[in-house]
């Protein structure tokens, strides 16, 4: 039984993660009205992070596959566990 | 053309805009082209859940109504050999409640080519299968005159897993250090070397023994090699979805376990997600219901908010909402009270529950919006 070295970014269950730049998060927050941590959370050691430099604060943008939209855009704060 | 189509990208969502692009001529003129997507975008927003619409409440009873005619059975015989899966209604509580411990874990290992077109599916199979002591010994002796331990060793199962002798006792003299191991053809004797060993002691290693791990993946526990469509797969009962995934005849794309949990730990919170969806759904498509994906989504992107999944319990995602009263409600009300009362909570009466209980218009739908005047 040999072992690989396995990607979980090529999962299928796994979603693109992406971080938000700063201007990109002033827009957002002044668009919905809040802070960061309105936002739902993700911990910086999430495994969806590999990758994706971020630290406690950032905002991280998903794109999901959905069946209805086609795709669909998620924001998730960083924290620290 | 592709001009137009661009600049309504974010108006819109790219599954009907795909669509568009479907049925729309490709000799479609521009004005008409215009118009065409002015009027879809009216549509859309048309149809988008208003301001204040209780979805939740909407989402609980889509839920709740096919589940009261969902089977109460919780086993049910999934195909060939005795593999039970939880199905049904019990299943659903399961993964809603956010339960750690599964009453039965199992996971879908895809294989890579060329295994999964059948090439030694039996002997990889059982390669991932967890053996212990236990599964190859007939039976455990305890000698009480000469204080030793006697196991006979099944040599037919040995071999049928493809274990020999000798590394069995390796395995063995790791976990058992101060014993004289001596292996005959098919039997091991354990002698202690410290003269003050008694039998509780004897007991406990005899115990101890039996855990052994041998061979193949923790927490496997059975595995069963299907055919699914025109590929070959391999069910396991018990699971364990780090280890198999980095095996490197295992399609580390597609493999999945049922234990959400677990998905979070090694794939992460957005895969957990999609996860839960995919898994109550699975349910409830299984029961022959319909129910549109959406509620089901809206329930796991709840559960997933705080970064961890939260269980629709009390101790879940009800312990997050910000009013004593609401948390009352739900379970328990006595002790959140008195806790409250203890810390001095102050309740803002912002949601729906504490505002019915005590008797005022609650913000949902037009009783949301509120006048605000500005103070000079």
């Amino acid at each position: 039984m040999a072992k690989q070295a396995f990607d979980i970014r090529k999962h299928n269950l796994v979603p693109k993660h992406a971080k938000v730049s700063d201007r990109e998060k002033k827009t957002l927050l002044e668009k919905y009205n809040i802070s960061v941590y309105d936002l739902p959370l993700i911990r910086k050691n999430d495994p969806g992070l590999v990758g994706v430099d971020v630290k406690p604060g950032d905002i991280v943008k998903i794109i999901r596959q959905s069946p209805t939209a086609g795709e669909a855009v998620y924001y998730r704060c960083v924290i620290n566990v | 053309m592709g001009d137009l189509y661009k600049e309504y990208m974010d108006k819109l969502p790219a599954r009907v805009m795909q669509e568009l692009k479907e049925y729309l001529p490709g000799s479609v003129s521009q004005s008409k082209l215009r118009q065409v997507l002015d009027k879809t975008v009216e549509e859309y927003e048309e149809s988008k859940a208003a301001p204040g619409e209780c979805i939740g409440n909407v989402s609980a009873e889509s839920i709740g109504e096919p589940g009261t005619q969902m089977t109460l059975n919780t086993f049910h015989f999934a195909g060939v050999a005795e593999m039970n899966v939880t199905v049904g209604l019990p299943r659903i509580i399961e993964i809603l409640d956010g339960r750690k411990e599964l009453s039965t874990p199992s996971m879908e290992i895809y294989l890579n080519k060329p295994y999964s077109q059948g090439k030694d599916i039996k002997k990889l199979a059982l390669s991932v299968k967890e053996t212990l002591f236990n599964d190859i010994a007939v039976e455990f002796l305890i000698n009480i005159v000469d204080l030793s331990i006697t196991i006979v060793l099944d040599r037919g199962q040995m071999k049928s897993v493809g274990l020999i002798p000798s590394t069995v006792v390796n395995a063995m003299k790791k976990q058992t250090k101060g014993y004289i191991v001596k292996a005959d053809s098919n039997e091991i004797i354990l002698k202690s070397r410290s003269k003050d060993v008694n039998l509780n002691n004897l007991y406990n290693t005899k115990e101890k023994l039996k855990k052994v791990h041998l061979k193949g993946i923790k927490g496997v526990k059975q595995v069963l090699p299907v055919k699914r469509g025109d590929e070959f797969m391999i069910i396991t009962a018990g699971s364990n979805l780090k280890e198999i995934l980095r095996l490197d005849f295992v399609d580390s794309s597609r493999t999945v376990t049922n234990n959400v949990f677990e998905i979070a730990n090694v794939l992460g919170i957005e895969a957990a997600r999609q996860a839960i969806i995919n898994e109550v759904f699975g349910v409830i498509e299984n029961q022959g219901l319909n129910v549109d994906i959406r509620h089901i989504m809206l329930v796991a992107d709840t559960m997933c908010t705080t970064s961890v999944i939260k269980g629709i319990t009390r101790y879940g995602v009800v312990s997050e909402k910000s009013s004593v009263l609401a948390r009352a409600s739900f379970e328990t009300p006595i002790k959140h009270i008195i806790n409250a009362a203890l810390v001095g909570e102050i309740d803002f009466l912002e949601s729906v529950v504490e505002n019915i209980m005590i008797n005022q218009p609650v913000p949902v739908g037009t009783g949301l919006p509120t006048l605000v005047t500005k103070v000079k």
